[in-house]
């Protein structure tokens, strides 16, 4: 297993690391909900690179399963108590399911028509679970303050909730790192390049983009139920909402789709910019335009991004940054 | 020598083109069967007919004795059949390894990813890219990319190898370096059809050949009978400097 020893691999790791234990140690509340941010942009980004840089397929409307998994969460949680782990499986089950069943109808399309329907895909859910009485409708399902005593009240709670998103964010660079090592990644980064070709060579196309599909939805349904666990609430506004979708893409984008490290990078990156010009008076209305901006600069000027970029100009690099 | 391919009365059309009217043949295995004819005569639709790329109107095609009409191409792949490109088709961001690595993967054998690259290095080293495995695709010239598509075909160590205009391109020296790795592929017990305009190399390491003109397939023989043959001469060979100054635009 000298893939262990790679050293791209610890690099992404301790970054993850030492982010992540910055809050714990001084028992920061701030600072955690700050690093909370960041790890869930990391899972979701990381998880969004296994189908956007390992595949090759643009997913605009990623967050439903973010959305489902955390309405699937909340749902077991409000109505039948179950525990936060449960729950969180569930989520990432649900979103499997959705993703499993997806793929095998959308996954023919190819390109920008494959993208247009992962929109379509997140607007009509909002729709039908706007409309969808056990979920609450428009109002969603709030959970009872109640809910937290198991978990020794609402403060422990939420760091039970940023343990477990730290630990997630540690798991999707290994699941990044293995798949892009494994047999299956290679056959995913072959389609990437051309999928016909990988056709004739043997891919067996469809499975294995189902299968991509399905392992870039599974952390994203597991965090939403941490996300909204942690909110207390969630609404079909905030849990389908496009733009967080399209965030992440930029994240992607930025640190370096089909790597390891780039969606890492992409994401503590992007939410440390957006912080930024939250805070800032100039720009706190316009941030998403800064987001729009950004993609389009880096789509025209480093498509590959932060880390591709850097593999290329340096190629001994391809083997130290996965 | 039984027959390694059978392909009986294809017919293939697009719309209201006729690609393939009827196409019958039987390949022995071990032999070298050359495809010739016109641009435009049906030869890469054959090939992808036999590939499972497109399903045949009519017609059946059954490889080592099974019927793999309409099957998908990675299934053919699997059961060792093997197809390089007329315009090569590299995986361009992947390594030349990875490139050949992929063909061990999920070709015939189905390696699991240490023994195919070690597969993938020894093929690269019989077709002569082992120096630049480590090159990313892309960055090979068109030689070599035609030499990589057929690592890549070979390291799925297929039964039978479909080879597009593999010499198309290529200078005279290159040409020879092909043949010459055409020829060891053949030795080693893979059947081939190869689609090829160089008259010269399809006449010396043919067995066989089929000539297709408009979909049709009007002579089939040794090289001899073929180049004998008044409706070849007329569809294909009548003016040999016609065909000497099509090759040379390509």
């Amino acid at each position: 297993m000298k893939n262990w020893l790679n050293p791209g691999l610890w690099f992404t790791l301790l970054l993850i690391a030492l982010l992540g234990i910055w809050p714990i140690l001084g028992q920061n509340a701030a600072a955690r909900e700050v690093i909370f941010t960041v790890l869930l942009s990391v899972v979701f980004a990381s998880s969004l690179n296994i189908l956007l840089g390992y595949t090759g397929y643009v997913s605009f409307g990623h967050i439903v399963f973010y959305g489902l998994g955390g309405y699937i969460g909340m749902f077991l949680i409000e109505r039948y108590n179950v525990s936060l782990w449960i729950a969180t499986l569930a989520g990432g089950a649900a979103a499997a399911l959705l993703a499993f069943l997806l793929g095998k109808a959308i996954l023919r399309l190819r390109g920008a028509y494959f993208a247009l329907a992962t929109i379509g895909i997140n607007e009509a859910m909002r729709a039908f679970v706007n409309n969808f009485a056990p979920f609450g409708g428009p109002t969603g399902i709030e959970l009872k303050f109640q809910v937290y005593k198991a978990y020794g009240g609402a403060a422990q709670a939420l760091w039970l909730t940023y343990y477990t998103i730290f630990a997630l964010a540690i798991l999707v660079v290994l699941v990044s790192f293995f798949i892009k090592q494994s047999k299956f990644g290679l056959s995913l980064m072959a389609i990437r390049e051309d999928e016909d070709t990988a056709e004739v060579m043997g891919v067996v196309t469809p499975n294995a983009k189902t299968w991509a599909y399905v392992l870039s939805a599974i952390l994203p349904g597991m965090v939403g139920v941490l996300f909204f666990f942690k909110n207390g609430n969630v609404e079909p506004g905030d849990a389908f909402r496009l733009h967080f979708s399209i965030e992440n893409l930029v994240m992607v984008m930025l640190g370096g789709q089909g790597t390891v490290l780039g969606p890492v990078l992409g994401a503590v990156g992007y939410q440390r910019l957006r912080g930024f010009l939250l805070t800032n008076p100039v720009f706190k209305n316009i941030q998403l335009s800064v987001a729009g901006a950004l993609l389009l600069l880096i789509v025209l000027f480093i498509p590959a991004g932060a880390v591709g970029w850097l593999r290329n100009r340096l190629p001994r690099l391809r083997k130290v940054l996965p | 020598m039984s027959a390694i391919l059978n392909v009986e009365g294809i017919t293939k059309r697009f719309g209201g083109l006729q690609a393939l009217t009827k196409v019958t043949f039987d390949l022995p295995e071990g032999q070298i069967l050359g495809l010739i004819g016109p641009n435009g005569a049906g030869k890469t639709t054959l090939f992808n007919v036999i590939n499972g790329i497109y399903s045949p109107e009519e017609g059946r095609v059954h490889f080592r004795g099974k019927d793999i009409t309409g099957h998908k191409p990675y299934h053919l792949s699997r059961m060792g059949l093997a197809r390089t490109h007329q315009i090569v088709r590299p995986l361009n961001g992947l390594t030349v390894r990875e490139n050949v690595t992929a063909g061990a993967c999920f070709g015939r054998e189905n390696q699991k990813l240490g023994r195919a690259v070690q597969i993938a290095d020894e093929v690269l080293e019989f077709i002569g890219l082992a120096e630049r495995a480590e090159q990313l695709a892309s960055s090979l010239n068109v030689a070599q990319k035609k030499r990589l598509e057929m690592a890549r075909a070979l390291a799925s160590r297929p039964y039978l190898l479909l080879l597009d205009e593999v010499l198309a391109g290529l200078n005279s020296s290159e040409i020879d370096g092909m043949i010459a790795i055409v020829r060891k592929i053949r030795d080693q017990g893979v059947t081939i059809i190869m689609i090829e305009h160089v008259m010269k190399a399809v006449m010396n390491i043919s067995d066989r050949i089929i000539v297709l003109d408009y979909g049709q397939q009007i002579a089939e023989g040794t090289p001899q009978q073929v180049a004998a043959d008044t409706r070849v001469i007329e569809a294909y060979l009548g003016d040999p400097k016609l065909a000497e100054r099509l090759m040379k635009e390509e």
